[in-house]
């Protein structure tokens, strides 16, 4: 969970032993490893991975994000699994772990994939050194 | 009614969800003849009413949602030749592997060499002030009503119990457009995977430990729920009580396996809470005290539904073996197969608990047995 990178990179927040491996098959650049049995905590390699943000689909807890900085804003990818989906350009509110508001952000990609199977990958443009805390985002009452 | 026809089949399954139609598939594959009776207008048992994607192993249908596990697991009985009888209650189950049923309103008698048990479970209830008013219900029944049935049976509901059921129905109800009001949890911690309870907590939802419903409030339906505070000893402590607006109160405070049939048919049972209450005694091949009658699922001790596919699979196996349509090496290296996955499967938070549990039952079997051949 740690990163140290600051590019956009898979952040697993899955900290609890779970048997289960869809993340490490899903990398198509093997960045997720799962070492001595299924139940063990999956393990990012930052060096390969390219914040595709297919894990994010396909983790079956929802506990994958891709997070990082562009030049002078953080991004955060989640995935989204509610309707109605967000539209590229959305200002909407960053929200955090425990769904209160933290800042407002800017949708920057809806991405909709065949294998996602229904869980839409949603990329948010927030404020430099929010991308640590926000992991959601709700729509604003004015929309 | 009488007697008005009779089914005979090698093997017949007494429901048909994740543990019954593995169990059917291994059996039909291997070349035997297989009929799955099953009370409800679908098969699938709970499979269907699962939208989210399951845990487990990739090469095991992990990270698909359980409807569409069910979908396949359908089809591939279907293509096997097993024979699904639906709206067929089993009502009775008599010595020499023969069961009572009525199908379709007509009495049919079914006589078969091996019988597999695979009922599943029954919700547990919890007693509390005003439990009985419409709006209190299961959490599976009200999943039912959302994902089978598209009726939201309630906006604002109240969630007893954060284990993975309640957790996953909660994340469900707020997917179908209504409102979780809290998740209350008697335990001092979340008793369900931390990213199902994470994945509420993202959405706003509180999840209350060491909390207990104290009762309901409301004329003829639910309307102010009483919560309060417990101690160490789940006692209520006087003074911590909050009234919380809904409609709904969703108990998931744990399952039970369905075993009236299998006490019908006079399998020794033995007591284990932590595997859910009264469970058949059987051994490593799923097979009871009657050799004639097998078990698998929920209906053998609680698990889920990955490791109910992984012992309808053994099940079906050793029942294939018993009918002579494997030889004992090919049982063998299936059982060995199947034995790593459910290894798998019961490890991590939860598993080891339930990798015990499974392993009691087989000692206690075998304890059993011993004892019955001194005799």
């Amino acid at each position: 969970m740690e990163k140290k990178e600051s590019r956009p990179i898979a952040v697993i927040e899955c900290c609890e032993e779970i048997p289960c491996n869809p993340c490490m098959s899903a990398c198509p650049h093997h960045a997720i490893v799962i070492e001595g049995g299924i139940h063990h905590i999956p393990q990012l390699k930052p060096e390969l991975c390219v914040g595709c943000g297919i894990c994010v689909a396909r983790c079956s807890g929802q506990a994958i994000f891709v997070v990082g900085q562009e030049q002078d804003y953080g991004v955060v990818s989640f995935p989204y699994e509610m309707l109605p989906l967000p539209e590229k350009g959305m200002i909407v509110d960053g929200t955090d772990r425990e769904g209160q508001t933290v800042c407002q952000g800017e949708i920057l990609k809806v991405m909709i994939a065949k294998n996602f199977d229904h869980t839409t990958v949603v990329t948010l443009k927030v404020p430099l050194g929010k991308e640590d805390t926000v992991r959601g985002f709700r729509f604003r009452e004015d929309r | 009614m009488g007697i008005t026809r009779e089914i005979e089949t090698e093997v017949a399954i007494v429901g048909a969800g994740p543990a019954g139609l593995s169990a059917a598939y291994e059996i039909a594959k291997a070349g035997g003849e297989v009929a799955i009776f099953d009370e409800n207008e679908r098969p699938g048992g709970q499979l269907f009413k699962q939208i989210h994607k399951f845990f487990g192993s990739s090469r095991h249908g992990a990270g698909v949602r359980g409807i569409h596990i069910g979908s396949k697991l359908l089809a591939d009985c279907e293509e096997a030749g097993v024979e699904i009888h639906l709206n067929a209650v089993v009502y009775g189950i008599f010595p020499d592997a023969e069961l009572g049923v009525i199908i379709d309103g007509h009495s049919v008698r079914v006589k078969a060499k091996k019988v597999l048990i695979a009922t599943g479970a029954t919700e547990k209830a919890l007693a509390f002030d005003g439990w009985d008013k419409p709006g209190v219900m299961g959490a599976g029944a009200f999943q039912t009503m959302m994902n089978v049935n598209y009726v939201l049976p309630g906006q604002k509901v109240v969630m007893i119990g954060s284990g993975n059921v309640g957790l996953v129905v909660a994340y469900q109800i707020l997917q179908a457009g209504g409102k979780v009001e809290a998740v209350i949890e008697a335990a001092p911690a979340v008793n369900g995977y931390s990213v199902h309870a994470n994945k509420l907590k993202r959405q706003g939802v509180k999840i209350l430990t060491s909390h207990t419903v104290k009762r309901v409030l409301g004329e003829s339906s639910v309307e102010k729920v009483e919560i309060a505070k417990v101690d160490e000893h789940f006692q209520i402590i006087e003074g911590t009580e909050e009234l919380l607006d809904a409609d709904t109160v969703c108990v998931a405070v744990g399952l039970t396996p369905s075993i009236e049939l299998l006490k019908m048919a006079g399998v020794e049972m033995t007591f284990l809470p932590k595997m859910g209450g009264f469970i058949p005694l059987h051994n490593e091949y799923m097979q009871t005290s009657d050799p004639d009658v097998y078990v698998a699922g929920d209906s053998s001790g609680i698990e889920e539904a990955s490791s109910a596919m992984e012992e309808g699979k053994l099940a079906g196996v050793c029942i294939a073996g018993a009918t002579g349509h494997l030889t004992e090496e090919e049982q063998q290296s299936r059982m060995q197969e199947i034995r790593e996955s459910l290894l798998a499967l019961r490890s991590g938070k939860g598993g080891e608990g339930r990798r015990a549990g499974n392993q009691e039952i087989v000692r206690r079997y075998e304890e059993w047995k011993r004892k019955n051949q001194d005799q």
